[in-house]
This record gives structure tokens, sequence and C-alpha cells, in this order.
């Protein structure tokens, strides 16, 4: 039996007894930046394959979400800071360490690419919004270019997307200190749902165009590949050191377990995947909504467990307070 | 880089908590809210118990993972020393830090918003006084000093007496040494 007990009182607010210091602003920050990245993905993708006309939504009109889904997850990072007022200081210097750093710049990157890769089918996806823009000065040379470069502007925004939905994951994986983030599959992980995420708003708005069979299809491959990734994590922390096995308990039986095997992996993706096979034979416009807003779903749950779970695991395994079970112990042995 | 260590003799400390109040004293930490903190670890089966207590802060590890988590460079190490400190004007409450210490020994200034750890009163050290923990400890059971000097009270302790550190496998390479 060993009982390691604090006498002093330590109590620092969100530290102890568990971390508390990423609450839900967290969470869908990492939805909304996984989201990000998988509306530019697959709307450089088919302009890099020359094949629009297969998407013709995904290319020319869903890529208009891109910004507006990145400011509001950069609001949530903004809100989680405990002094708003020094966000600037993200930006005075460059830390090669810190994958936070990272994301920071990255995020200044990406910004511009996702405003580019509208314009680059503004005057075909929003004819109305590129009459105003022409009005403005510059505005239409500014078109002109970037349909011009529409390639060159799809590569660099590729690039920058898989990087902005495999950073999410690395934030959380880097973290030595916090056993259950500890894996390199926490990436390629956020990566893959954050294409499913994107590929799933892809079916929604590509009902009329006929993509939805396509985004269906691709978001089948996605969630069987997320499936597999899941796998391989939940291996890999079950073969860990005793720190990792500690913290997968928390989802295999401890009291995350409902809500990441039923709502994550039951609603969130299996469910989903088997009706997304069917819809592919019968399409009613109830089996084309259904499956992606529960994809949806399920890829917020995904980060909120992650982020939940991974602060309440630790090297240290303190008592706060008495423990009348310990006693227990001491008598049984 | 200088190594800065502390060493902590569990055969004489007797937990009564001074090195804390001294802590809270010294760097007007507002209630509720420590920087370093007592164990007490207790192991075996009754009757055959042994405990030991140990006065615990920041490791100042000479691998600080919370000083490369920092995004901004707030989380730094002082005066190329293994002392690592945070400079409030470069802290944006990110809380990185936080989730990268090993041994969770960071904590949310309030009502500042920054992060605040031990310092090893880098005050005191910069005129050549020790911590304000180990000045006042009154069975003297805590020592520090400059590991690259072989002279050094802890030099001469750390190589005398059997010791550890905490959780070392961490790869962190922590500071604080406990003579056991």
């Amino acid at each position: 039996m060993i009982e390691e007990l604090i006498i002093t009182t330590r109590a620092n607010t969100r530290v102890d007894p568990i971390l508390e210091i990423w609450t839900w602003e967290i969470s869908v920050y990492l939805f909304l930046g996984g989201l990000t990245a998988g509306i530019m993905f697959f709307g450089a993708l088919f302009i890099i394959l020359n094949r629009q006309d297969q998407a013709r939504f995904v290319t020319t009109q869903l890529p208009l979400l891109a910004p507006i889904v990145l400011s509001l997850g950069m609001l949530m990072l903004f809100l989680d800071l405990e002094r708003q007022l020094w966000v600037w200081r993200f930006y005075t210097s460059f830390q090669p360490t810190s994958p936070m750093s990272w994301g920071s710049w990255v995020l200044i990157l990406v910004y511009p690419f996702s405003i580019l890769l509208i314009l680059t089918y503004l005057r075909k996806g929003y004819p109305f919004l590129a009459r105003y823009f022409e009005r403005i000065p510059y505005g239409s040379m500014l078109l002109d270019l970037s349909e011009q470069y529409r390639r060159q502007i799809a590569w660099v925004s590729a690039l920058l997307a898989v990087f902005l939905g495999i950073y999410t994951g690395i934030l959380l994986s880097a973290f030595n200190a916090r056993p259950f983030w500890n894996t390199a599959l926490l990436g390629p992980l956020f990566l893959v749902s954050g294409l499913s995420t994107a590929a799933a708003v892809g079916v929604i708005g590509g009902r009329k165009t006929g993509e939805c069979h396509l985004f269906t299809r691709i978001d089948i491959g996605l969630i069987v590949l997320e499936l597999v990734i899941i796998a391989l994590l939940l291996i890999n922390l079950s073969t860990g050191g005793t720190i990792q096995q500690k913290a997968l308990g928390h989802i295999m039986g401890g009291e995350y377990t409902d809500i990441f095997w039923y709502g994550f992996i039951l609603l969130g993706l299996i469910i989903p995947l088997v009706m997304e096979t069917v819809c592919l034979r019968l399409s009613s416009t109830m089996m084309i909504i259904i499956p992606p807003l529960l994809i949806l779903m399920g890829g917020y749950l995904l980060r909120d467990i992650t982020v939940e779970v991974g602060q309440m695991t630790s090297w240290t395994q303190y008592e706060q307070q008495y423990n009348a079970e310990l006693i227990d112990e001491i008598r049984e042995h | 880089m200088l190594r800065y260590a502390m060493v902590i003799d569990t055969r004489t400390c007797i937990g009564c908590g001074d090195c804390v109040v001294a802590c809270k004293t010294e760097n007007n930490i507002p209630a509720g809210l420590n920087r370093d903190w007592i164990v007490e670890a207790t192991r075996g089966t009754y009757p055959d118990l042994r405990s030991e207590y140990r006065s615990e802060r920041c490791n100042h590890c000479s691998h600080a993972t919370c000083v490369y988590s920092c995004p901004t460079g707030a989380s730094h190490y002082w005066n190329n020393s293994n002392i690592t400190v945070v400079d409030p004007s470069k802290c944006t409450g990110c809380k990185a830090c936080i989730a990268a210490c090993p041994y969770d020994a960071r904590l949310i200034m309030h009502p500042g918003g920054y992060v605040d750890k031990c310092t090893f009163c880098n005050h005191r050290v910069a005129e050549g006084l020790d911590p304000a923990c180990v000045s006042s400890c009154p069975t003297q059971c805590m020592h520090f000093g400059l590991l690259n000097d072989p002279r050094s009270i802890v030099s001469q302790l750390l190589k005398r007496r059997k010791h550890k550190t905490l959780l070392p496998e961490t790869g962190n390479e922590p500071n604080v040494y406990y003579l056991t």
C-alpha cells in the first residue's frame, strides 16, 4: 500500500484535485479547427484534381464557411485565455518547441488562404457577392489574380489544411505530462475526424448538386479509417506503461465509458456509417441529412472527451483528502 | 547552464509546514493558492508502516517541458540556469505550461490570471541568499546550492547520502532531491 497525502492544504483553483484548465471553449475550437481544415482541404483537392464539376458545391460555395468557422474557433481560443489583453504576445515571438506557437502562426497563414480560396470561385459560386467585391478598390483585380493562380492557391491551401488538421491533435499529444493525450495517433485521428466532419457538411450542402453521393462515399472511407485509428489508439494506450493503462481506464469502465462508446463510437460513427452505406442505394432526404448531423456531433464529442479525460490523467497520484478506502487496504493485506 | 538544486532530508523533516508559510509570506501568495506543499507518504501494511515527509514544489527541471510548451516565451530559464520562471508581461494565460508539468506544480495567479509557480526565490538567490523555505526550516532539513560546484552543500550531501528525485521517468530531469 502506498498513500501519498498532501497534508498542507493545496487546492490551487483548476489544478487540484484534477486539471480543469481547458473547458468547452477548447473542445469547440478543436472541432471548428478540424472542420475548417476539412472544408479547405476538399475545396482545394477538387481544384488540384481538376474535378470541380464533380464537386461544384464543395469547390465553389462551401469554402465561404472556412473563414467564418475559423473566426468562431479563434474566438473560442480567445475566450479561453486568462489574460485576453495579452493575446498579441502570441505574435511577438516564435517558439519552435511549442506546438501552440506553431499553431498560432499557422492560423495567421490559414486565414488569408481561406479567403483566397473563396475568391478563386467567387464569381461562379456567389455571383452577387462577386459583384459587391468588384466594386471595392482592386477587388476585380484580386478576383482575376485568384482565378489565374487557382491551382497554386489550392496547393498551398491543401497543405495548410492538412497542417491545421493534424496540429489540433499534436497540440494535445505533445504533452508528455498527460498520459491520455501522449500518443502520436491523436494527430492523424483529429485530422481524419476533421475531414470527415467537412465531408458531412458536403453531403448536406451537396444535396441538390448530386455531390452528396460522392461525399457519402468519401465519408464512408473516412469513418472506416477513423475507426481503424481509434483501434490503434486503444491498442497503443492499453499496451503502454501503468499511467497510460490507468488513463485508458477512464473510457474502459470509468466514468467516460458510456459517452465514449455509445455517444461517440456508436451514435457518432457506426450508426452514420451503416446509414450512409444504405443511403447509397435508396436516397430519401431523411437518410441523407441524419448521418452527417450524427457525424458532426461525433466529431465534437471526440474533442470534448479527449480534452476532459486528458486533464483527469496525471503522473502524480496524490490524495487530496481523507480516503477511507485506503484504511481498508491497510487492513486487508 | 548553472544547475541550482534543493536537497531535502526526509529523515529530519517533520512536516511542520513552515516552508509553506514562509513561501506564502515571502512571495505574497494570495489565500487559497500554494507554490509548495507537504506530502506524507505512507507505505507498507499495518503494523509494518513507514512514512516519509516531503516538502514539494516545482522541480526546476533541466529538461523543463513547461518552458518548451510556452508559445510566447513567458516561461523561461532564469539567468542561464535551470531556475524556471514566468514573465507575467508575456503570459497570455493559455495554460499550456500547466498541462505540460508532470508535477502539477503550476497555478493560475488570482486575480492577475497569469501562471505562477515556485521561483526558487530567484530574487533572493540573486543576492546570494537561500530561498525563503530553506531559510525558515526549523529542523534545517532543507539545503540549497549549485550542483556545478562540487564543494557546495548540495553536491556534498548528494555524494554522501542515498537520495532520489520524484518521477525521474518523466524525462524532465528534476532538480529537487530527497535524502532517504
